[in-house]
């Protein structure tokens, strides 16, 4: 089968579709996560949205809401993405309440919430068919997105993409500097809360389609590559979503010719692609 | 120093601190601070490291509120009236592996948010703002090649693009060597005989203090002296302020 006729299939399709709206997605947000050093929030938040899945689906299989024929309520997303979202707003509080700095509000987070979902998940009977499973939420599979998560992935890469836009230039000024961007009347506090709850929700939906692995892998090294070589935030802006969408065409094309598993040649295409912006980057 | 800035009290004031108490957490940053910057005279604010100087400025800015006191700025709330004021902040407070060319900081000035693309209506405003601080080679140099002078030429240009009437700069001569110190306080005061502006600097450059402003406040958490540089640049003020002796330190009388 060549891969013309891959892409006449309704799997590749939705698998090649989600990867493009995740790639937009995280590389507008990573320059964020990037330039402020949180990359290490969206590992936090993915592990975050395991934790909220775990609950969700105890909570799906006890309530015996697993029979139910409205499939999103068969979804553990809906108590996941809850849950990262009170991830994200428990972070910004640590962060601001206490004395703590991001990596350690992070890691306190990342790492309840690893238990929770670990504690849960083994709660559940072996012998329910939950449609998802504890590998899946760990390393995901892209060419397993189903036609109601591409939707749900289409509809938040859309509002995200518009939010971020929209408060690009205030976000960047607050990311450059915070006082002096505060010194001209903009809300960097407010706005720090939004670039947080966005995070959330991308990341929650994100990584329960296709894993947390390569989640965080979206997150950081498109904008890490772009970073390296870009000579302003807008261009940095533009090369992180360039990076992203090529690692996935070329990541999914690879994986299918090679038949290896797609989710880890993405990643590790993102990390080819980044060799060269870092040998670039440092001559210059 | 312009020499035109009005020095008395009756005229119209561009900054009025009154009374003002900040408390940081369990500690007592400034208490019962009074002065008034008359409508384009200038201002400096000296004192020992931890005495509230940058907190004062950000009292003025609108990013710290008073516990105790009121400050008005133009008469209306500190930080309500942000196009009417061209901030300088001290060099270090700005995120360094930020991919910037100096052209978009100073387009901040004019758009007070960071610009995707700079327009060309605001990119020749911006060239003329860096013309006139001499640094109009520097404008698609990247912000982190720049040395501490050609920086603070940058942050000039950028306060002035706006055509500020008032000038607050945190320790403008911090980073950067005794000739583009120099220039610094040659700009600013070109700019401010030309527009009328009222400045205030915080500096712990007692010389800069003497020569470049028009009245100086000593402050170590209280106002330890208010009026004009020969005035309150005297031994005893600087002892009381500094807790110590200032004997070849203090300004040239």
């Amino acid at each position: 089968m060549s891969l013309v006729e891959a892409l006449a299939l309704p799997f590749f399709q939705r698998a090649v579709l989600a990867g493009l709206a995740i790639a937009v997605m995280s590389g507008v947000l990573g320059v964020f996560v990037v330039q402020r050093r949180l990359s290490f929030l969206g590992d936090g938040l993915a592990h975050a949205a395991f934790g909220g899945m775990g609950i969700g689906a105890f909570v799906i299989v006890t309530t015996g809401l697993i029979g139910s024929s409205v499939a999103l309520l068969k979804h553990p997303l809906w108590i996941a993405l809850p849950f990262s979202v009170l991830a994200a707003l428990a972070i910004a509080a640590l962060r601001k309440r206490t004395r703590l700095s991001s990596d350690t509000a992070i890691g306190v987070a990342f790492a309840v919430s690893v238990a929770l979902g670990v504690m849960f998940f083994s709660l559940i009977p072996p012998d329910v068919n939950l449609g998802l499973s504890v590998m899946d939420l760990l390393f995901g599979s892209i060419l397993g997105v189903r036609q109601g998560d591409l939707l749900v992935i289409l509809v938040v890469a859309a509002a995200a993409v518009l939010v971020l836009l929209t408060t690009w230039g205030r976000l960047a000024y607050a990311t450059f500097d915070d006082e002096l961007a505060r010194g001209d009347g903009v809300r960097a506090e407010a706005l720090e809360l939004v670039l947080f709850l966005v995070a959330a929700v991308v990341i929650a939906v994100s990584a329960t389609v296709v894993g947390i692995v390569l989640m965080a892998a979206y997150l950081v090294i498109p904008a890490a590559g772009a970073r390296l070589v870009a000579r302003t935030l807008a261009q940095m802006t533009a090369l992180s979503v360039l990076i992203g969408v090529a690692s996935t065409l070329i990541g999914l094309g690879l994986s299918f010719y090679l038949d290896v598993p797609s989710g880890a040649t993405i990643v590790l295409t993102q990390a080819v692609m980044f060799v060269p912006a870092a040998v670039f980057g440092a001559r210059r | 120093m312009t020499g035109a800035a009005p020095l008395h009290q009756g005229g119209a004031v561009c900054v009025r601190v009154f009374r003002v108490t900040v408390r940081l957490g369990d500690f007592e940053v400034l208490k019962g601070v009074s002065f008034d910057v008359p409508a384009g005279a200038s201002l400096a604010v000296v004192g020992p490291n931890g005495a509230g100087k940058s907190t004062l400025v950000k009292v003025i800015l609108g990013l710290v509120a008073p516990l105790e006191g009121t400050v008005a700025v133009f008469g209306e709330r500190p930080g309500a009236n942000p196009g009417r004021v061209g901030y300088v902040p001290q060099l270090k407070t700005f995120d360094r592996t930020f991919p910037a060319t100096a052209l978009e900081l100073v387009a901040t000035g004019l758009r007070r948010e960071w610009p995707g693309r700079v327009r060309s209506g605001e990119r020749e405003q911006a060239l003329a703002a860096l013309r006139r601080v001499g640094a109009e080679q520097l404008a698609i140099r990247p912000l982190a090649r720049l040395s501490g002078g050609e920086l603070q030429r940058a942050y000039l240009a950028r306060a002035f693009v706006r055509r500020p009437e008032l000038v607050l700069l945190d320790e403008p001569a911090t980073g950067v060597d005794y000739l583009a110190e120099r220039d610094i306080y040659d700009l600013l005061e070109e700019y401010q005989a030309d527009s009328g502006a009222s400045v205030v600097m915080v500096t712990h450059d007692l010389t800069a203090a003497r020569y470049h402003a028009d009245r100086v406040l000593v402050l170590n958490r209280t106002a330890r002296g208010f009026g004009l540089p020969e005035e309150v640049l005297c031994d005893e003020c600087l002892e009381d302020a500094f807790g110590h002796k200032h004997h070849g330190h203090g300004p040239r009388v």
